[in-house]
């Protein structure tokens, strides 16, 4: 697949996005990072333009409830609405349920081990073939964590 | 290829998502779709892994841009021998407020394709150039001295040295440098680049007739940038290398059919536990492309 991993805000820390984008390699995945400091709508000119399935979004600036969002409703209005979102870094669990509302199908916190993430790509791959929603223009309901 | 010519025509009315999908179907496509000749404007650029490619493309993005271009960027990075994936991140380096509509950048994984690029790279060429992008550049992979299969598809190759990059010998030796329109040594800011450009320069000289520029820049800087564009855009598109283009162009052609040939992976496995030997090996994938009639 192809996989997008962004950073987006004013958060200058990238090492569990490197981590997470080694163990999608790993797996054989196509890994796009789009670097550090990322407006949300460079983040989703860049999906748009890699033409990947899925996005990856870490923070750990505490800005995930604006941010995450409005990434979220951006991907909706560009016709990207297929694209699977999931999320990780430093991510209260009292915001889980917002994120969820936005579309967000997985958020991946500190200490997660790696082929869980793997695991929630299969499942998305399985859940993909038989049309169950999916995507963050999809119907809400399904989140793995 | 219904839907490649449907993508193409929604692409070229601008339509963004429909360019970048018509670029997957393309990479994707069984065959190797065929666009009408038409004149098309491309850039090679290549050259040792670390020597600022990426980031010297950024800096030619925004002269280009300002001078009211459309650039289309294909940024080639290794897939894994092993798992097969990637990770790709030459767009980190092309940053900056002339990124917009005027710009473009595709990440490509090389695939476990010899050299480095698909054939499908020419076709991508052509789609982007349909859909009015007026400068396009790909960006290889880090080379070593003998991959050369860029300059077939390429209209001009512009290869990207750094400083320190060992003596005049390895200036002389046989390779990509011969191929190269325009040289360019990175990082003038730093020490020894200099006399990695002096270097280079006497080399060409050897021949006496090669009179082939070459340019120090700082892409970190944005240092001499102006001049290597100018000297990119002075350059006549070649004429002379049509034969080591078709030949190119073949062999890659040929190589692709190899590498995604369905019995390889059971063939290698053969090979590795001893079962065959390796003229039985390519006797089989010969035959099973006969039969598959490519």
């Amino acid at each position: 697949m192809r996989i997008v991993i962004a950073k987006p805000g004013l958060d200058g820390h990238d090492r569990g996005a490197k981590i997470i984008a080694r163990a999608l390699r790993d797996a054989g995945h196509d890994v796009i990072y789009t670097g550090l400091r990322k407006t949300p709508s460079e983040i989703v000119g860049i999906v748009n333009d890699e033409d990947a399935e899925i996005l990856g979004i870490s923070t750990l600036s505490g800005a995930h409830d604006s941010l995450i969002p409005k990434i979220c409703d951006e991907l909706r209005g560009s016709s990207l609405g297929n694209v699977v979102v999931f999320a990780g870094g430093i991510i209260p669990e009292r915001d889980l349920k917002l994120l969820h509302k936005s579309g967000v199908r997985a958020v991946f916190g500190p200490g997660t081990p790696t082929s869980e993430v793997l695991d929630f790509l299969d499942e998305v791959t399985i859940r993909k073939q038989n049309e169950n929603p999916t995507g963050v223009g999809d119907d809400l309901g399904w989140n793995w964590t | 290829m219904s839907s490649i010519n449907e993508l193409l025509e929604l692409a070229k009315s601008g339509d963004r998502r429909s360019l970048s999908r018509l670029i997957t179907e393309i990479s994707e496509s069984d065959e190797i779709p065929q666009f009408p000749p038409k004149s098309i404007w491309t850039l090679g650029v290549t050259g040792p892994p670390g020597v600022g490619k990426s980031t010297l493309i950024g800096k030619m993005m925004k002269y280009w841009v300002s001078s009211g271009e459309s650039v289309a960027v294909l940024a080639l990075d290794p897939s894994s021998p092993i798992s097969g994936g990637s990770f790709l991140a030459d767009r980190v380096r092309m940053d900056g407020d002339y990124l917009g509509k005027k710009t473009f950048i595709r990440s490509i994984p090389s695939g476990n394709i010899p050299g480095g690029i698909s054939p499908r790279i020419r076709p991508i060429c052509q789609a982007l150039s349909a859909c009015g992008w007026t400068r396009i550049v790909i960006e290889t992979v880090g080379t070593g001295q003998s991959e050369f299969r860029i300059a077939s598809l390429v209209d001009r190759l512009l290869l990207v040295d750094g400083p320190d990059r060992g003596d005049i010998i390895q200036a002389e030796k046989a390779g990509i440098l011969e191929l190269a329109d325009v040289i360019a040594v990175n990082k003038s800011d730093l020490p020894g680049a200099s006399s990695s450009a002096q270097n280079i320069r006497i080399s060409l000289g050897l021949t006496g007739n090669d009179n082939r520029e070459v340019i120090l820049v700082s892409a970190i800087k944005d240092e001499g940038v102006e001049g290597l564009i100018s000297a990119i855009e002075a350059c006549q598109s070649k004429t002379n290398t049509m034969e080591l283009a078709m030949r190119e162009r073949l062999l890659s052609e040929w190589d692709s059919i190899l590498v995604l040939n369905p019995e390889i992976d059971e063939i290698i496995a053969k090979l590795c536990d001893g079962s065959i030997t390796m003229g039985k090996a390519i006797q089989i994938l010969g035959k099973s492309i006969d039969n598959r009639g490519v």
